[in-house]
């Protein structure tokens, strides 16, 4: 199956410094020849879901914010900090315009005067072309009734987590807020607000230039369109390969050039791990999806050494908030650790696991619900490296004994 | 309260760090108590109580540069810089830390040395990309 292109189509043609080669904003101005109402109906005929991870449904989310009263904000948010995810870089950096005319698409949609760009602080590179590109979209008269700023974060995983991102726009640690109330009920500022990652409302002036029946011809029954994929690790050519929703995983590892694969990781540090016997599952919110990182690892590489390296990030990410996430990444790491220097014990695997059932039944928000998700999958695939682990430890330990 | 990361953001591009001064002086003009400033400062990877050097190295240690012998980039930064992760040259010219993904996986191992991207590295690359900082 080869790349389906509908967002990154025209990115070689695009001067991202130049709003003419982008082709006018054609797309809002037929939202703009319809109601608030009918432009939301559209994008949930498309089915369009969130992009960032969660793969809420876009439209539903946006009819909750256009319902609710007071004045709406909307967020975008451009805090890529999943490991191994770096598709919203290529469209901020190469088609600037189409975000904002997506943006500027669902300000009228859900009626928001205010809108912010949260964009990470390690894309700080990205800022001026960003700000260029506003500064040309607003001269051309297509931001009227919408004021942008641009919010850099300052470091923080976390705050790409949407509640977390709310509390880094307000001045405060970007901590998770617990729920409800939900962002479209009150949100930045206490205020109606929705928050569409970058890639999402890329897709909004394409839904609404060819139609909702068009776009949702694309993909499965529950994945419509398209998604970006970036594929890192150990492959020929990484980089980011948009494909058709549904498209088998194999298909993208051949595209990227990846030979005696041991397992792939795909959706970033929290996501699922696909073994090598089971590389023909589709690509899809049915199945795996996440951010749409697909990290590849070949049969060189130690399934342990990787699962204590994943954790590591998050126990260093995880905000502090609450006990489940904060304590246990710290004791996963330990024990993981304690693995890979073949100090493990035989209690580790199952400290684990219910390490791991707490987390995910306890944790305040994504990051600690599914941190234990790279650990739960090689459980269950690669439970023997563990295993092989612990004997070794336990042999170490019996030859020390012996040799005083 | 909306104002304060940005204010310490300021404060960090303006001096290189936030000093226990600029916190006291923040915390007055907001009438935020002292340790709301500092969980605030300490809270973001890229703001810093103590003084960094003129340029900020942030080799990435996560998963997709580890894959590309990232910490093989990281010991030649380390030779080069005579100093280990977390520490400020004597001259003061650079500050080399470790960091978790920047999205350049691409084209990984990758660093930001202050707001610039530098990916596909390998240790021979090292020393020319140091030279070109003053």
């Amino acid at each position: 199956m080869p790349e389906k292109k509908i967002l990154t189509d025209k990115i070689e043609k695009i001067d991202p410094g130049r709003i003419g080669s982008y082709g006018g904003f054609k797309a809002l101005k037929k939202a703009l020849g319809m109601s608030p109402e009918d432009v939301i109906a559209e994008i949930k005929a498309s089915g369009l879901r969130g992009r960032g991870g969660a793969g809420f449904p876009c439209g539903a989310k946006w009819e909750m914010a256009q319902k609710a009263k007071g004045d709406k904000i909307l967020i975008c948010n451009a805090d890529e900090g999943e490991v191994g995810t770096f598709k919203d870089r290529h469209l901020l950096t190469h088609n600037p315009f189409l975000l904002l005319e997506g943006m500027a698409i669902a300000a009228y949609a859900i009626e928001a005067r205010k809108a912010y760009i949260y964009l990470r602080a390690e894309y700080r590179y990205l800022l001026e072309g960003l700000l260029n590109a506003l500064q040309q979209a607003e001269e051309k008269g297509y931001l009227k009734d919408l004021d942008i700023t641009i919010q850099e974060g300052a470091g923080a995983y976390i705050c790409g987590e949407e509640s977390a991102l709310m509390n880094s726009i307000e001045g405060k640690r970007g901590e998770s807020r617990l729920r409800p109330p939900f962002p479209t009920q009150a949100g930045l500022f206490k205020k109606p607000t929705i928050i569409n990652n970058v890639e999402t409302l890329s897709n909004i002036p394409i839904i609404i230039n060819k139609g909702a029946k068009w776009y949702s011809k694309l993909g499965t029954a529950e994945s419509k369109g398209t998604k970006i994929f970036c594929v890192s690790g150990d492959v020929e050519n990484p980089g980011v390969y948009e494909m058709e929703m549904g498209c088998p995983l194999q298909e993208l590892l051949d595209l990227a050039g990846a030979e005696n694969v041991k397992w792939v990781q795909v959706g970033g540090s929290t996501g699922a791990v696909i073994p090598f016997g089971m590389l023909q599952k589709p690509l899809g919110y049915e199945t795996v999806m996440g951010s749409g990182a697909v990290m590849v690892f070949d049969q060189t590489r130690d399934v342990v050494d990787f699962v204590y390296r994943t954790l590591e990030f998050l126990n260093e990410e995880s905000c502090g908030k609450c006990t489940p996430c904060r304590e246990g990444t710290e004791v996963m790491v330990e024990i993981l650790g304690r693995l890979v220097n073949g100090e493990g014990v035989e209690e580790d695997i199952d400290n684990l696991r219910q390490l791991s059932d707490t987390m995910v039944r306890a944790a305040l928000c994504g990051l600690g619900q599914a941190a234990p998700i790279p650990v739960l999958d090689t459980l269950a695939y690669f439970r023997k490296d563990y295993e092989d682990r612990i004997s070794q430890s336990i042999l170490l330990r019996s030859l020390k004994t012996i040799n005083g | 309260m909306e104002k304060l990361l940005n204010m310490i953001k300021a404060e960090q591009t303006q001096n290189g760090y936030v000093s226990e001064d600029a916190m006291n002086h923040i915390a007055q003009d907001l009438e935020l108590p002292l340790g709301h400033v500092y969980g605030v400062t300490t809270f973001y990877s890229f703001l810093s109580t103590e003084p960094l050097g003129r340029h900020v190295i942030r080799i990435c240690k996560s998963v997709p540069c580890f894959l590309q012998n990232g910490e093989t980039v990281a010991a030649s930064l380390q030779e080069n810089l005579g100093i280990a992760p977390g520490e400020t040259t004597a001259d003061r010219r650079f500050t080399f830390l470790l960091t978790n993904c920047i999205g350049a996986c691409d084209q990984a191992p990758a660093m930001l040395v202050d707001d610039e991207l530098h990916g596909n590295l390998t240790p021979s690359k090292i020393k020319k990309i140091l030279q070109s900082y003053d």
